[in-house]
């Protein structure tokens, strides 16, 4: 029966995340385009659009293998196994002690090559030149990555995410300015991989310094419904881990009542709106960056991260 | 708790002053690196105010106040006057490049905290105050010699010198006299850093100071 409830609790949470992702798509359009005086598609829009590439007919390339038609479903498969990890109601859920922070960096990554795969795939330009960049953007924010993973591991303890927001939401940690450089990095970290601006403009086409988009250009159909819903997906993942590692508060723990998932859940969607507001705020404030400035920008980010622990290791020792 | 909390603010401030000279690094604008450099002496006189009320030592408090007066305030403002009349303010330099040069500030930051570990039989504010204020010291002198604008350099010798003072405060028992002479010299220093400035501009119209290398007999193709 425990086990049972467990799994309840656990499909929540899967479904969840899934089921919200466009709308905090659509909300991040919505403010946006408010933001630049226009109207803005609806809220539900995205589902729309899902809906609509689900119907179309899945259009091939003539030289396409098996891995292009195959990749779309690893790459969701891979970010939502991902997503379903990071505790966003409650803390204590069934999978979340079957992988920890570096298990998700390292289903992130396989979703990453998997695309960057794919867009090589059919050997045009655009596929080639989107996957290059891709890679170069992931060689410089996998590292900073993984120094904010040691940072909070050092901080908490452990790098199992249910049990460092259990520590975190406790308040037991104290002033750490070694967070603070965490959670700007991760910022930028998360920019750079939800291919937002600075870094890449995820409302253009046909453009000559498009990233992400270049990859999927090919994809039509299903299989493109699904790499958008993947990229909903992943932007929903990083605000979870934001909300999960630097702002825990409201999350219930592994044997509260059912009041108390509710209100983890309610708390849950506040902070995932509240972010879908900030980014596009956070996104018209700024200019799309150069590609050659990306190294400085994201180098930042570890250079931040790296800072951040050699703190933690000055004032804990070794 | 208590102890813990008191800890922790001083690990806060001192800790942002080792980022800002990072930031001091990052930034490429010289109007950025003053504003900077400011807001480091600032974070400079809040962690020496909070050293004055953990170590019990109230004459602490006056080299706070004079590091906020002259070094949060006076000598910004002064080099802000000094870029406009010299119309360089909205000059951008590059010169190694960040990466490089945040990588290498990263491998000094490793290299101060090594080498202070070690030192054992002191609490541990002091070690601590003490690999940081290292950090800065060295970050300093990276700027120096990764800069070639004049006006940077003299920031960065005054960010070292941000350090030198939170090494000292950070040691029990640093006479004010000690402290005062330290912010009169670097007030002479930077007086005749700005004399230097000027004169450097009338007679060669730059303030780079790679245009100096050609009266000193060494040979530069690229200027």
């Amino acid at each position: 029966m425990a086990l049972i409830l467990d799994l309840v609790l656990q499909a929540v949470q899967m479904v969840l995340v899934v089921a919200v992702a466009p709308l905090v798509l659509g909300v991040t359009r919505k403010v946006k385009a408010r933001l630049l005086r226009r109207v803005g598609p609806p809220l539900l829009q995205p589902y729309l659009d899902l809906r609509k590439l689900m119907h179309k007919e899945a259009v091939l390339a003539q030289n396409a293998s098996w891995l292009y038609r195959v990749a779309p479903y690893l790459i969701f498969a891979a970010t939502w196994v991902a997503a379903a990890l990071v505790p966003s109601y409650a803390t204590g859920l069934l999978f979340s002690w079957s992988a920890d922070l570096i298990a998700i960096v390292a289903l992130l990554g396989t979703a990453r090559f998997t695309l960057a795969l794919a867009g090589m795939d059919v050997g045009t330009a655009f596929g080639g030149i989107g996957s290059s960049r891709e890679m170069m953007i992931a060689s410089l924010a996998e590292p900073a990555m993984l120094l904010i993973v040691f940072t909070v591991a050092l901080v908490a303890g452990t790098t199992q995410l249910s049990a460092i927001a259990t520590v975190f939401s406790t308040g037991s940690v104290g002033l750490r300015v070694s967070l603070a450089l965490g959670m700007f990095a991760f910022v930028v970290v998360a920019t750079a991989e939800n291919a937002r601006i600075p870094i890449d403009n995820p409302a253009t086409h046909l453009e000559l310094t498009m990233v992400h988009e270049a990859m999927v250009l090919e994809y039509s159909g299903r299989h493109l419904a699904m790499i958008e819903a993947a990229a909903a997906v992943k932007l929903v993942l990083y605000f979870s881990l934001i909300i999960c590692l630097f702002l825990p508060f409201g999350i219930a723990g592994p044997d509260a009542g059912v009041a108390a998932f509710a209100f983890g859940i309610l708390a849950y969607l506040v902070k995932l709106i509240v972010l879908a507001v900030l980014l596009p705020i956070g996104e018209t404030s700024v200019a799309k960056m150069r590609v050659f400035r990306y190294p400085i920008f994201v180098g930042s980010a570890f250079a931040a991260a790296a800072l951040a622990v050699f703190l933690l290791f000055v004032s804990q020792g070794f | 708790m208590d102890n813990k909390l008191l800890f922790d603010v001083a690990h806060l401030l001192a800790g942002s002053m080792l980022v800002l000279s990072f930031l001091l690094l990052y930034q490429d604008r010289i109007t950025a690196v003053i504003n900077v450099f400011a807001l480091q002496a600032v974070a400079l006189a809040l962690s020496v105010a909070w050293q004055a009320l953990v170590q019990g030592a109230p004459h602490l408090l006056v080299t706070a106040a004079i590091a906020l007066v002259v070094k949060g305030f006076v000598i910004p403002m002064a080099l802000h006057q000094i870029i406009r009349r010299l119309q360089i303010h909205r000059e951008v330099e590059q010169v190694i490049g960040a990466g490089p040069t945040m990588l290498t500030g990263l491998i000094l930051v490793a290299l101060s905290i090594l080498l202070v570990q070690p030192v054992g039989e002191v609490s541990i504010y002091t070690r601590e105050d003490l690999a940081f204020a290292l950090a800065v010291i060295l970050l300093g002198l990276l700027m120096m010699i990764t800069r070639r604008n004049a006006i940077t350099q003299v920031v960065g010798f005054m960010s070292l010198e941000n350090g030198l003072i939170l090494a000292g405060t950070g040691a029990k028992g640093m006479p004010l006299v000690v402290e005062v002479s330290v912010a009169f010299s670097v007030l002479i220093a930077f007086i005749v850093f700005g004399v230097f400035v000027f004169r450097m501009r009338e007679r060669f119209d730059t303030v780079d100071v790679s245009a100096l290398d050609r009266f000193r007999g060494e040979r530069r193709d690229t200027l």
